[in-house]
């Protein structure tokens, strides 16, 4: 009986082999990432693997990678750094921001958690989309039913393409809202407002007419104790 | 005459059975369910995204506003996914109090389900006997964290204070006289603890009451027997989670299979359902208040027993108390850091489940190493629940839609975030 995560870790590698392409323990937890093309027939030999058979998909949800590691707020840890100086002036500014122009690597991941209920084990699969201006991956609709709405969210909120889904229409956002909120490039405060006409008798989109602003500026600060907690095992 | 097939019925946003802002389009044939399309997102806020430009800690209050029945689970999920990062575990008292307050919003959360499922069915009298507890357990919100329903009570590394001495006492006015004050005031003399206990010697007979009101009632049974049945490999493959995995007879429960705060020191039981239709569900969420209480009284015992620190003294992540940020120094620093900067989690990704009242509910986070989420998902029960409306309600007749809403225990704070 597989019931520890280091022995599902060395078991899915003896099984999938060469498909997966990363295998981590952090924090109690397998990940596995998976190429895009491989990612439907890996999640179905999941489901059907007779000694540990991932028989639910808890959640399935998009991640964008864009700007990942981008601060707003340099930090040093020899001097003190209050905002002086253009790079680090805390101040948030949509054009300039998270190196979005020359970010090269893949934006779109796709992150599924699965359980399985007989053998009490978590896992996450990781698959990054290929294509970051045309994002897609294979639907999961079909290896297991909950997909089809995370699927939908994904959709809705980032833009990430499910190929043979079969409804995949928005699903948390506006009917006819435009773009994919969750992306790392839409603002905040979003590209329109809304408000009723008097005139018009009906209501009408504008473009927004507040300022994106920042509270607490994002940092990033190395934190020795953690060191300990952030073990990884290849 | 012209043959009239499937029609089309749009049903809610603003319908009082819709629980909130649910809107189904009905394909219909006569007045049976062919097809049902839920079109949720009217109370979408985008929670995740709000949290991605916030400090960690000032996402808590955000997670009582998803399901805002049952407050203080949203945020115990949270604050685990990122204990779990820092790899800190709250002290023994707070982990307590925390199994404490799971179960208090519990019971809560049961109580306003079995009003609102019990009205859409016609049952009146239960809403206003379930609003009657509710009372009370809001009262014990009130007196620990000020608040009535968004508590944001749980902290990282702890919870925000410890138990108080005292309740909050009724004052003569004029709509309650000195016998009503004396008689209101009855159970608060005592301390927070003395009140919830004298509120779980009297909540079995309650519960008692509700299972005399519906368990062998006529109408509700004829309401709610073999209405939905869903079979446990269709539970699994719908992702259902919590009652609605264990009225299908699942015997799976996070708190019995992946223990958190202190659920491994306290003793219950899992009831499950055998049929895995609306009735069974019942059922089990009515066993569950009963063991709510059981594991409520448990835990009255031990932090009578035991008092002790309800939060971690590693001041790089918690609060200094009050007075210490008065008088000394270093306690000004880190309040000041704490509040204008937060702290940073080490860079990686972790998920953190807890057994909710509605099902499994989760946060997977994403670090970059900053004092920001990279990535917040919050894994909300209700979410894959609503999703499997279609083919729970498909073949059932037009007022079978409204048991199976209720069986499903929908808010949509946390179906839309």
């Amino acid at each position: 009986m597989i019931n520890t995560i280091s022995a599902l870790q060395q078991h899915l590698n003896e099984r999938l082999g060469a498909k997966i392409q990363r295998s981590k323990i952090a924090f109690d937890e397998l990940t596995i990432e998976v190429k895009a093309t491989y990612f439907l027939d890996v999640a179905a030999q999941l489901r059907d693997n007779p000694l540990v058979p991932f028989d639910q998909l808890i959640d399935l949800c998009g991640v964008d990678y864009l700007g990942y590691g981008d601060v707003e707020w340099e930090t040093k840890t020899e001097s003190f750094s209050r905002g002086v100086s253009e790079n680090s002036s805390a101040r948030f500014d949509f054009d300039r921001t998270s190196g979005s122009v020359d970010y090269d690597g893949k934006r779109f991941a796709v992150v599924v958690h699965l359980l399985s209920i007989p053998n009490n084990l978590r896992l996450r699969l990781i698959t990054f989309c290929e294509d970051n201006d045309f994002p897609n991956v294979d639907t999961l609709v079909n290896v297991w039913s909950s997909a089809n709405w995370y699927e939908r969210e994904a959709f809705d909120l980032y833009g990430i393409l499910f190929n043979d889904h079969p409804d995949l229409r928005r699903i948390l956002t506006d009917y006819g809202f435009v773009g994919h909120p969750f992306r790392k490039d839409f603002p905040l405060i979003g590209h329109v407002e809304m408000r009723y006409d008097e005139d018009k008798q009906r209501v009408v989109y504008e473009p927004v007419t507040i300022e994106p602003r920042v509270l607490t500026p994002r940092i990033i600060r190395d934190d020795q104790r953690f060191s300990a907690a952030d073990e990884v095992s290849e | 005459m012209p043959e009239i097939r499937n029609f089309t019925l749009n049903f809610g946003p603003a319908h009082p059975a819709a629980h909130g802002v649910l809107r189904l389009i009905l394909e219909m044939d006569g007045e049976v369910i062919q097809r049902a399309d839920p079109h949720i997102g009217l109370l979408h806020r985008g929670t995740e995204k709000l949290a991605e430009s916030k400090i960690y800690s000032q996402s808590i209050g955000y997670m009582d506003r998803l399901d805002y029945v049952s407050m203080m689970c949203n945020e115990h999920g949270y604050i685990l996914a990122i204990e779990k990062m820092l790899g800190i575990q709250a002290p023994i008292r707070a982990q307590y109090i925390r199994t404490m307050f799971d179960e208090v919003t519990r019971i809560l959360n049961h109580l306003l389900w079995i009003g609102a499922h019990a009205l859409d069915v016609g049952a009146m009298t239960m809403f206003l006997y379930a609003f009657r507890e509710r009372e009370d357990l809001m009262d014990v919100y009130e007196a620990v964290s000020g608040a009535r329903l968004h508590a944001s009570y749980y902290r990282v590394g702890g919870v925000y204070r410890d138990l108080p001495d005292e309740m909050p006492k009724y004052e003569q006015n004029r709509w309650n006289n000195a016998a009503d004050v004396k008689r209101l005031n009855g159970d608060r003399e005592g301390s927070l603890l003395d009140f919830l206990e004298s509120f779980t010697q009297r909540f079995p007979n309650y519960v008692d009451e509700y299972e005399t009101l519906l368990t062998d009632n006529r109408i509700w049974k004829q309401r709610l027997v073999d209405i939905g049945v869903v079979s446990p490999e269709r539970a699994k493959q719908l992702g259902f989670t919590g009652a609605m995995l264990r009225g299908s007879g699942v015997e799976w429960d996070l708190r019995k299979k992946q223990p958190y705060a202190a659920y491994d020191r306290v003793k219950f039981d899992i009831p499950i359902g055998t049929n895995g239709d609306s009735y069974d569900r019942y059922l089990v969420r009515i066993e569950e208040m009963r063991q709510s209480n059981q594991i409520i009284k448990q835990c009255i015992d031990w932090l009578r027993k035991n008092p002790g620190d309800v939060s971690l003294d590693d001041h790089k992540v918690t609060m200094p108390k009050r007075d210490s940020v008065k008088g000394d120094m270093e306690s000004l620093i880190h309040h000041f850091k704490l509040v204008t900067e937060g702290f940073c989690l080490p860079e990686g990704e972790a998920y953190a489940a807890i057994e909710h009242p509605k099902g499994e509910f989760g946060c997977y986070i994403v670090s970059d190493g900053a004092n920001k989420p990279f990535r917040l998902k919050i894994r909300a029960p209700g979410f894959a629940h609503v999703s499997a409306m279609d083919e729970m309600t498909k073949g059932h007749m037009l007022a079978d839609v409204v048991t199976i809403i209720g069986t499903q225990d929908i808010v949509f704070g946390e179906v839309d975030r």
